[in-house]
């Protein structure tokens, strides 16, 4: 709990505590907790409406949970408003100040905070320098790229000293390369300073490049909170499964604790799931493809009809007949695997997750 | 494009120019000849019209009258419509469309109604409140409202509110921080278009004035024109030349630094010096 706090000395604990929220009657969360450890960075992740913004600007202040508790820091800070509450937040949308320079953008939280003009001038430049743009200091934000705006804002931020980070999609404006390069540098930014942070996205890759945990939400509630090792190779549930990489759908039948893909038997990762057709959840990287007349008995064979290079692996589409199969191994073994190649598959010996009952399994 | 075809257009560009430019010149040329000439027939040019809107007190006091309420109308709009209108963009974005409805009301009454239908309170307000003209301020506010709603509201459209004032109260601001710090800066273009437009009408105003028995600066001018033509005129043209210094002031000030906005601006401008200058020509030629 303290390993954040000890390199910057910065972070503080930080708990949501059943929040609900409902509009009209719709409801955004229904009874979220949560608690960051002091310097722990922590990614909600879930698709659009899951209310993953909603725990954000629940936490900011900028809305009013109908029940529930907000603990910064050991105080409770559910009714204090959202000017009070010390924390530094990074919005989606572009929000510099369109009639400051970069530094008087920074500058603008110091000086509600009373620091004097000297302290807050240096103080500022100093967080520019953090973010790299000390050779832009004196520039509007129409004059600067949306990357740099974002960083200018991340800067402003910070500058307040606050007790508690917020993200919310501050790269999803981005494009793709400006977006992993930003990326790490927040990441890299958040370790230095140690502030505790709450980060929101729908990119996955986001969430599980950065996040010290990773929580994924649906329908207002926390599918499941752990690293994001944790998250991506043992989801605790088929949602999470499922919105978390890739996922192939095969259909099987679950007899005594295992379920049998078309002769492969595979263990559960709920062994108490009751008998009968079901659909295995299994990884591309689980499933490995050996070029047909090869001696590895498998009742599992298709035919290549794409391959998809991703740098170091590349993703080989099966087609099995009845539905296809996505495959991910290493370039170096996928050479041979071109469109059209007979192919036998195997299926890794993980434990598999079997999808929710409302999907019911078809023939795949 | 081609030589020929941009050489057209600046033909075209030119033409407009000239010809809009003696539409507004033009008359404005020959009351500034009017105001000038001398009584009697073949009597010299001289500037008697001119000196006698100093000498005229009721003159004087009606343009300080007028001069007053234009100010105080102006500031009134601001405090009533600016925070109302960010208030209910961020927490009751429902009530938009009723505001609107309430603020463009004025527009669909016509001025003679909405008189008669003041004539009582303005009773009221003579016996228990104040018989100073400048009360003649509450009856303007109504009706700028419908003119600077729509300014500041295509000022509020162009920048990103909710964000921006979101911002600023995750850094500490209280919401009048927010107002002054960063909407109003963010805006200032709108606001001084609304404030531009409040002050034209309330020195072009004459019915509101004349038929609650107050004298401002068109009653006044239209007073003096049954005795003295020439200065009636005199004074419609300075009120029309302090119109144009004042279009000059307020768009050196407040500029936004987004280049792009300041040409919308100045297009935005010249419209309303249009509908101003024009007010006070048809006003004088009474």
């Amino acid at each position: 709990m303290t390993t954040g706090a000890s390199a910057a000395g910065r972070g503080v604990e930080v708990r949501l505590e059943d929040l609900q929220r409902r509009y009209g009657a719709a409801t955004a969360l229904a009874g979220l907790t949560l608690t960051l450890a002091p310097g722990e960075l922590v990614a909600l992740l879930g698709p659009s409406g899951c209310g993953k913004t909603t725990a954000l600007r629940l936490l900011a202040g900028l809305e009013e949970p109908d029940s529930g508790k907000v603990v910064v820091d050991g105080v409770d800070v559910t009714n204090v408003p959202a000017n009070k509450r010390d924390i530094g937040m990074v919005f989606q949308a572009y929000s510099l100040f369109p009639h400051m320079t970069a530094i008087r953008n920074v500058e603008f939280g110091m000086q509600l905070h009373d620091v004097g003009s000297a302290e807050r001038r240096k103080r500022a430049g100093d967080m520019l320098e953090l973010v790299g743009l000390s050779a832009h200091a004196y520039k509007y934000a129409h004059q600067m790229s949306g990357g740099q705006q974002q960083r200018v804002a991340l800067a402003r931020a910070l500058a307040i000293e606050p007790k508690v980070l917020l993200l919310d999609e501050p790269l999803s404006a981005l494009d793709a390369k400006v977006r992993s390069r930003l990326r790490d540098e927040i990441r890299r930014v958040q370790l230095e300073v140690g502030t505790t942070t709450l980060f929101v996205t729908h990119d996955q890759e986001e969430a599980l490049a950065i996040a010290d945990r990773v929580g994924v939400m649906n329908a207002g509630r926390l599918e499941q909170l752990g690293p994001p090792t944790t998250i991506y190779s043992r989801p605790a549930t088929p949602f999470v499964a499922e919105f978390v990489g890739l996922t192939n759908r095969l259909a099987g039948v679950v007899k005594d604790g295992e379920v049998d893909v078309r002769g492969a038997r595979l263990p559960l990762v709920k062994p108490d799931t009751p008998n009968g057709p079901a659909i295995a959840l299994v990884r591309p990287e689980a499933v490995s493809l050996v070029v047909d007349g090869d001696t590895v008995p498998s009742p599992l064979v298709g035919t290549v009809i794409a391959t998809a290079f991703l740098g170091a692996t590349s993703r080989i589409t099966v087609d099995m007949g009845d539905g296809t199969v996505l495959a991910q191994m290493p370039t170096s073994e996928a050479g041979a695997l071109t469109a059209g190649t007979r192919v036998k598959l195997a299926l890794r010996k993980d434990p598999v997750l079997i999808a929710r009952d409302e999907s019911k399994p078809t023939e795949a | 494009m081609t030589r020929s075809r941009r050489f057209k257009l600046q033909l075209f560009r030119i033409t407009i120019f000239i010809v809009l430019g003696a539409f507004f010149l033009v008359p404005i040329g020959a009351m500034l000849e009017f105001s000038t000439r001398g009584n009697a027939i073949n009597a010299p040019r001289n500037l008697d019209a001119w000196k006698n809107i100093v000498q005229t007190p009721e003159l004087v006091s009606a343009i300080t009258a007028s001069l007053e309420l234009a100010v105080i109308t102006c500031l009134a709009m601001l405090v009533l419509l600016l925070p109302t209108m960010v208030w209910v963009r961020l927490r009751f974005p429902q009530l938009n469309r009723a505001i609107e409805f309430i603020c463009l009301i004025p527009l669909t009454v016509p001025a003679i109604a909405l008189v008669v239908g003041m004539v009582p309170i303005y009773r009221w307000i003579n016996i228990n409140l104040s018989d100073s003209i400048l009360t003649l301020a509450f009856a303007y506010l109504i009706l700028v409202l419908p003119y600077s709603y729509r300014a500041l509201d295509a000022g509020l459209s162009a920048i990103d509110l909710k964000t921006l004032s979101e911002a600023a109260r995750s850094l500490g601001a209280r919401w009048g921080t927010v107002m002054l710090r960063v909407v109003v800066p963010n805006m200032s273009s709108a606001i001084v278009n609304a404030s531009l437009i409040s002050v034209a009408l309330v020195l072009g105003e004459f019915t509101f004035a004349n038929l609650l028995a107050y004298e401002n600066l068109q009653v006044a001018i239209n007073y003096v024109s049954l005795v003295d033509a020439g200065t009636s005129i005199a004074v419609a043209v300075a009120a029309l030349l302090f119109a144009f210094a004042l279009l000059m002031i307020l768009s050196f000030v407040g500029r936004p630094p987004v280049p792009v906005a300041k040409a919308e601006d100045a297009e935005f401008r010249v419209s309303q010096t249009v509908g101003l200058s024009g007010g006070l020509i048809g006003r004088a030629g009474r």
